[in-house]
């Protein structure tokens, strides 16, 4: 393997200088640059590992802006986000948030699986997700103005999320959706290839496969394999693990804890190889 | 031995014979005898005499753990089919023992069958059911498999057997075995004999099993050392050659038939996973469905042109049930897809533009196009309201309708029961039903109110203070504001020349009561009088509480009559809101019938698991131990069967807690509960006011 050095980056720094590989599904590029030349704030909708992410590092790069992306969690609070205080020999030091600093640099940040982070927190992107483009910094008493460049893009999973952690409609209504599901058959199947190298016979019984775990939606499983599981598997299957050993590790175990279901998706993947 | 036996003796039939033969036995085989057939004639005083008389014969042919295995698998038949067959197995003790090795390397079909279930709707297609039938077939929704698979010698390779039946039989509604109907209709022109159809489906197996190998290489692997181990005749030379037309890809099943018309007469050879086919069984089954389909995707069509137009169609014809004007502007184009078994998919075009049809419109295409190949241009019209209201008539079955008869047992849940003396689970022993209480007036409500009005403001402050809040934790590492008292305090040390404290900011922490409680409580006949009036006024009191506290509850009721009519009655359910409703049931709660509990347990516990919360609670109020007019269930029996209940329940991260009015309850409560776990309200007229007191202890 090749020695890298390793980089220590500011976040504002943080440019995509290798194009990401991404496979468009569909407008979505065509969709989310207009949205961009508009300054429109954008929510990207979909279950985990279909590529919403990847997506976003390959704008980044297609639009040359750092990209901040934050995690949200339930514990996250705005002043996770704007900023906050901080002591410094005696004296109180205010220190930016990742969301002020990439109003700042005027880069784009990315709020992944936003309905996570608690209801608070989401109000605070409010001001900066419709005509108004300014970030309150309520401790400081000032008023940041995004530039055109900076760009505010959230996740979000419809899918899964409890009643509980519904996204509000007064936040939702301010971001133009992008829709993401798996890739059809075919596409999905290039992407194993060019993720991990394996041959395009393997692939194709692995889209197979994540098509036989997503019949299971709904009858115990929470969701079906994603496209990353995939590629997880593809990955081992490059370096010479079994194929049934793969699905069982990188994908079934990953999709439940349930005995019966992990037998019969064990048996599914069994029965391809 | 005469003692437990007594019932079933009579002047011709002594126990001395039995006994007589026993003496030969060491005193360990003889104890043995002696406790299971007192536990036997617990249930049924002849099973164990014929337990007793069989056993000296099995105790030569097996060890006491084939024995035990033996007499639990002759009193499992008798639960599920009653007496005559039970003997039997007790009679046929050398045959019992000729299988002992089939039997421990056997896999019975219950354990697997969710297993299967969920493995066959894996692999694709409508969802089919898995069942036990005395014949291996399937009507194309659920698949019948034997109800023990022991031919081979471990219970792996027998799982492998199950899974390749359950495949062969998913396999003849993927690719197409019935499909369109042309087989039918080629066995109703002409039924074959026996043998013709079993010839029939070797061919086609043969066609199956070659769309498995392109598609599936892994379970073609299985099933071919299946076929190795089982059928030693099976895979003749000159049978290869016959049927190499049937393993090109894109053979159909009318090439299977053409091929079966110049080959009648040859025997079928052997295939151990074929089973067996039932053209009569799959018409009847195709036909319900075809006409169900029909309805139901011209249901959707319905919705969609709603959609498209803005109104429901159809107005102005309310006894229509299909709209013809519609038939022009509907249609469907195949495409080609190679992933489906016949290389086609189907698109929907409605005023010429691709519609994307919701989910369930979408399955009940796919089973359209399952059975028939195609969808047939007279379905593509939409359903006019006549038909929407015949729909709404035949979906709307509820429990009451399934209630009329006890022993049928749609609608229902069944649960297993804890028989002690057997150290078993009776599989599927209780059913129990949801049932609705019918709300009364809510004077009861008001006048609990009033009654309770200073208690009820004390129970609301007393809650309140205990509703999650954010609270600012003070000196924190690290937190969202700086702590102005803290940073002053350690300016103050740096200045004097001492370490600095980092503990300088706060931090907001949000305490979530993440709590679910279920409330069961007793309705049986005994509560009768002043303990219900009791126990809904602390019901009444209780869920105030609760709904100032924000946690979540459900209350149910239950009773009970025999194991066939263990009845739960939802007062409250999670997810409704507490609301006039929900008080009005509260008030109309009524004494039922007796208290067989463990049925009741398994079927709340399953509803709490279902919930997601940090703390679960499981609440039961009630007057007295488990009891039944069963007289099985009275006393120790009841007691282990509510006892493991709970223990599951408690598996399942659910805490069991009891208030009782018994005061003998100390004296089998702890053993069932756990030494903590139960409270003793000996006053009634207090009942009210403690659960409340009692609920917060528990949960602050």
């Amino acid at each position: 393997m090749q020695q890298h050095e390793l980089r220590v980056l500011r976040p504002e720094e943080y440019f995509i200088d290798v194009e990401p590989y991404y496979e468009p599904v569909a407008d979505e590029v065509t969709v989310f640059e207009a949205a961009y030349a508009n300054g429109l704030p954008i929510l990207l909708k979909g279950p985990t590992g279909c590529g919403k992410t990847r997506f976003m590092e390959y704008m980044a790069w297609r639009l040359k802006r750092p990209l901040i992306t934050v995690s949200c969690h339930d514990d996250l609070t705005s002043s996770d986000l704007v900023g906050r205080f901080l002591v410094k020999g005696g004296e109180t030091v205010w220190v930016d948030g990742p969301l002020a600093r990439a109003v700042r640099a005027g880069g784009i940040c990315y709020l992944d699986e936003v309905v996570e982070a608690r209801k608070d927190t989401t109000v605070v992107i409010h001001p900066l997700a419709d005509d108004r483009r300014v970030l309150p910094i309520e401790k400081l008493g000032e008023l940041l103005e995004a530039p055109t460049e900076f760009c505010l893009a959230m996740s979000y999973n419809p899918g899964y999320q409890s009643v509980l952690k519904d996204l509000k409609q007064s936040t939702r209504q301010r971001f133009v959706a992008l829709e993401f599901s798996y890739p059809a058959a075919a596409l999905e199947q290039t992407i194993v290839e060019r993720e991990s190298g394996i041959d395009p016979a393997l692939a194709r019984q692995l889209v197979k496969f994540a098509h036989m775990t997503r019949n299971l939606k709904g009858q115990g499983l929470d969701e079906g394999a994603s496209t990353r599981l995939l590629v997880h598997a593809a990955k081992l299957i490059h370096s010479g693990v079994a194929p049934v050993v793969a699905c069982r590790s990188a994908i079934a175990q990953a999709l439940t804890d349930d005995a019966d279901m992990l037998s019969a998706v064990n048996e599914l993947s069994a029965s391809l190889f | 031995m005469d003692v437990y036996l007594d019932p079933a003796l009579s002047s011709r039939r002594t126990a001395a014979g039995p006994a007589r033969e026993l003496a030969a036995f060491p005193a360990r085989e003889q104890a043995f005898v002696l406790h299971w057939g007192a536990v036997i004639a617990r249930d049924n005083a002849e099973l164990a005499y014929q337990f007793t008389a069989f056993a000296p014969r099995g105790l030569r042919l097996m060890d006491l753990a084939g024995m035990e295995s033996w007499l639990l698998y002759a009193m499992d038949l008798y639960d599920k089919k009653g007496q005559t067959p039970a003997i039997r197995a007790f009679q046929d003790v050398e045959g019992f023992a000729a299988n002992m090795q089939e039997r421990l390397a056997g896999i019975v079909l219950e354990d697997v069958a969710g297993v299967l279930e969920r493995f066959v709707c894996g692999l694709n297609g409508r969802t089919l059911g898995i069942a036990v039938g005395q014949r291996c077939y399937t009507d194309t929704e659920t698949i019948f498999l034997p109800p023990v698979v022991g031919r081979l010698p471990d219970k792996e390779a027998n799982f492998r057997l199950y899974k390749a039946m359950a495949v062969h039989q998913w396999a003849q509604g993927w690719y197409g075995t019935w499909r369109g109907g042309a087989l039918l209709d080629a066995f109703e022109r002409n039924a074959p004999p026996p043998a013709a159809l079993d010839l029939f489906h070797a061919l086609e197996t043969a066609r199956l099993d070659a769309c498995i190998e392109r598609d599936f290489p892994g379970l073609h692997r299985d099933m071919c050392a299946l076929r190795e181990a089982l059928d030693a005749e099976a895979q003749h030379a000159d049978w290869r050659a016959l049927v190499a037309r049937l393993r090109a890809p894109g053979a159909g099943v009318l090439d299977t038939l053409e091929l079966w018309a110049s080959l009648l007469g040859r025997p079928a050879p052997p295939c151990c996973y074929r089973g067996e086919l039932l053209p009569e069984a799959v018409r009847a089954r195709m036909d319900i469905r075809a006409a169900l389909d029909r309805d139901r995707f011209r249901i959707a069509l319905a919705r969609l042109v709603e959609d498209q137009d803005g109104r429901p169609p159809g107005e102005e014809t309310p006894e229509a049930e299909t709209l013809p004007e519609t038939a022009s502007r509907i249609a469907v184009r195949a495409k080609e897809d190679p992933d489906s078994p016949d290389g086609l998919s189907y698109d929907l075009f409605l005023d010429g533009k691709p519609v994307a049809p919701p989910e369930d419109a979408l399955s009940t295409m796919e089973s359209i196009i399952q059975d028939l190949g195609e969808i047939p241009p007279e379905y593509l019209v939409a359903a006019g309201p006549g038909l929407y209201k015949r729909a709404l008539g035949v979906e709307g079955k509820d429990a009451e309708s399934a209630w009329a008869g006890t022993y049928h047992e749609e609608g229902a849940f069944a649960y297993d029961e804890w028989d002690h003396s057997r150290q078993h689970h009776r599989k599927g022993w209780c059913i129990l039903r949801e049932h609705e209480v019918k709300p009364a007036g809510l004077t009861f409500y008001h006048a609990t109110l009033r009654k309770y009005g200073g208690l009820i403001k004390s129970l609301r402050r007393t809650f309140e203070v205990l509703r999650g809040e954010d609270r600012i934790l003070k000196r924190q590492p690290y937190g969202e504001d700086v702590d102005i008292d803290a940073l002053v305090e350690a300016y103050a040390d740096a200045r004097v020349g001492l370490e600095m404290g980092e503990r300088l900011f706060t931090r907001r922490q949000q305490d979530e009561r993440n709590i679910a409680v279920m409330l069961m409580v007793d309705m049986s006949g005994s509560t009768k009088g002043w303990i219900n009036e009791a126990e809904r006024e602390a019901l009444i009191l209780l869920s105030e509480a609760l709904d100032t506290l924000g946690d979540r509850f459900a209350i149910y009721g239950f009773s009970g009559w025999t194991r066939k009519r263990c009845e739960a009655f939802p007062i409250k359910r999670f997810a409704e809101p507490y609301d006039d409703l929900a008080k009005g049931r509260i008030c109309g709660i009524e004494p039922r019938d007796y208290t067989r509990m463990g049925a009741p347990i398994r079927h709340l516990s399953r509803l709490l698991r279902a919930e997601d919360a940090r703390i679960k609670l499981l609440i039961t109020l009630s007057d007295g131990k488990p009891d039944d007019y069963d007289p099985q269930y009275r006393g120790e029996y009841g007691i282990e069967d509510t006892r493991q209940a709970l223990f599951e329940a408690r598996l399942d991260g659910i805490h069991p807690f009891c208030i009782t009015i018994d005061e003998q309850g100390p004296e089998y409560l702890p053993h069932m509960y756990g030494a903590a776990n139960y409270t003793l309200v000996a006053d009634v007229a207090r009942l009210p006011a403690k659960v409340s007191d009692i609920y917060r202890r528990l949960t602050s």
